[in-house]
């Protein structure tokens, strides 16, 4: 990863922060410069929305063929969660066993490691979920 | 006055059992637990660091006191193992929490009481005036060589303290430091794993630094040991402190609670200050402590607590009870996830 894109997408990585709609008031995440229901009335009206980090898991799946830099982690679990706020993402659920995990399972925001570019590369950092 | 506004500690799920290494190295598990006083360690996960550690009790700190972070003035995060050799922990901290960009951030090295002496920074920033919160960090993901004694007893964990002078929870009486060159243990640059001097860590460090930091600070206070409700030292093992405990005056009901060593190993820099976080825990307005941290190298820093009313309505996360939440791992989990497996 690029660290110049790493470093710009902090704020959301670290913190959950996205945007918020000012005009209808739907929370968006990943961040988005324009709502696209209220479209060019939201102009200039999208302001940042940190979200709680606590969440509903939707659906889920375990990784046992990692992309490159997830190798050796396998096998994980990673979730689409329903934020309390209302924005779906995805994120890997963490310090529990594949057995526990169900659909409808509370989850909240912990602060990890997500990869490295290698020994010598930077470290990046950002959400994972644990159980509630 | 400057008091602790809030804490938090965070020690990982995953735990090995001294029975499980020394399986491996042919050792006799009894005699290591009845020689170190230890009985399992905390192993943090594959996606844990010591900035992970830190982001987590500092988290819980600032949830738990209820300031707002970006009144934060300074970040100190004390750690032997840093997930950088340059590139600061404490801004990733600082970053994580949201009190970033007007604080001054640093971490600091000093073998195991890194944290304290950020502590010590911190309570020094406040009662000059300079910033209205301070936090200090102490956490690590200790190295110990595959097969060295250290493997038995090197963990992972770390803990948090806001210091300011509005509201609190435990006022800092006074603290005092003690410190000579003495090369107990060391890493060189570029190595992975520390050295040590086996027996030479104990009389000349360890019960030389903790005893004469603790006696300059009951000398300063007029106190004696039994002025203090509670004790916390540095715990390398679970013999260290229960010794140098005996060595001052200390009885068991003092120094127990914040023991944690026998059940978490040595979480280095966070070391004391996880066993001051469980202390604070069961603590009662009025209830005084003593803690005291030790580094290689060689010092230590000696703190004199009162408990205040604020306890009270604090939100206690109760320390003892997370870290009963545990899961078991084998030795070769432990080396994946200690990352030794290329």
């Amino acid at each position: 990863m690029a660290v110049p894109r790493y470093w710009r997408e902090i704020p959301a990585r670290y913190n959950l922060i996205g945007k918020k709609c000012t005009v209808c008031g739907r929370v968006y995440f990943p961040p988005r410069p324009i709502c696209p229901v209220c479209r060019r009335k939201s102009a200039g009206k999208m302001v940042d929305y940190k979200l709680k980090g606590t969440g509903t898991v939707v659906s889920y799946t375990v990784i046992h063929s990692p992309p490159p830099h997830f190798e050796g982690e396998e096998p994980y679990v990673m979730a689409l969660i329903k934020m309390d706020e209302g924005p779906h993402l995805i994120g890997e659920i963490v310090d529990c066993e594949e057995d526990e995990i169900k659909i409808g399972m509370r989850v909240k925001a912990t602060f990890r490691r997500i990869m490295d570019d290698g020994e010598k590369g930077a470290i990046y950092y950002g959400y994972k979920f644990v159980k509630e | 006055m400057v008091s602790i506004v809030g804490y938090g500690a965070y020690v990982p799920r995953y735990r090995i059992k001294v029975e499980e290494i020394a399986k491996i190295w042919g050792d006799k598990p009894e005699s290591i637990s009845g020689g170190l006083g230890i009985f399992e360690k905390s192993v943090p996960s594959i996606d844990e660091d010591t900035a992970t550690i830190a982001v987590e009790a500092a988290r819980r700190a600032i949830e738990s006191s209820g300031i707002d972070a970006s009144e934060i003035g300074a970040i100190y995060v004390g750690s032997e193992s840093h997930p950088y050799a340059v590139k600061p922990t404490s801004t990733i901290v600082a970053e994580a929490v949201g009190a970033t960009p007007y604080l001054t951030a640093a971490d600091y090295e000093f073998a195991c009481k890194a944290g304290t002496a950020g502590l010590q920074n911190c309570i020094g920033l406040v009662k000059a005036n300079m910033i209205k919160y301070g936090m200090a960090i102490g956490a690590d993901v200790a190295q110990a060589a595959p097969g060295d004694a250290l493997e038995y007893t090197a963990a992972a964990g770390g803990a948090a303290y806001i210091v300011g002078k509005e509201g609190g929870i435990a006022e800092i009486n006074y603290t005092t430091s003690f410190a000579t060159d003495t090369p107990d243990f060391w890493r060189r640059e570029g190595q992975p794993y520390p050295k040590h001097g086996e027996r030479f860590t104990g009389e000349p460090a360890y019960y030389k630094h903790i005893t004469n930091a603790a006696k300059m600070l009951m000398e300063k206070m007029g106190t004696r040991p039994e002025d203090y409700d509670y004790a916390v030292f540095h715990q390398p093992n679970g013999k260290f402190p229960v010794r140098v405990a005996k060595m001052l005056g200390f009885k068991k009901e003092q120094y127990e609670q914040g023991l944690l060593c026998p059940i978490i190993g040595n979480t280095y820099s966070g070391s004391m200050l996880v066993g001051l976080a469980a202390t604070l825990d069961i603590a009662k307005p009025g209830d005084r402590i003593i803690a005291v941290s030790f580094g290689s190298g060689a010092g230590s820093d000696a703190f004199d607590i009162t408990v205040m009313e604020g306890i009270e309505d604090y939100p206690r996360r109760n320390l003892r009870e997370m870290i009963s939440r545990k899961k078991y791992v084998d030795y070769g989990t432990y080396m994946k996830f200690k990352g030794e497996l290329k």
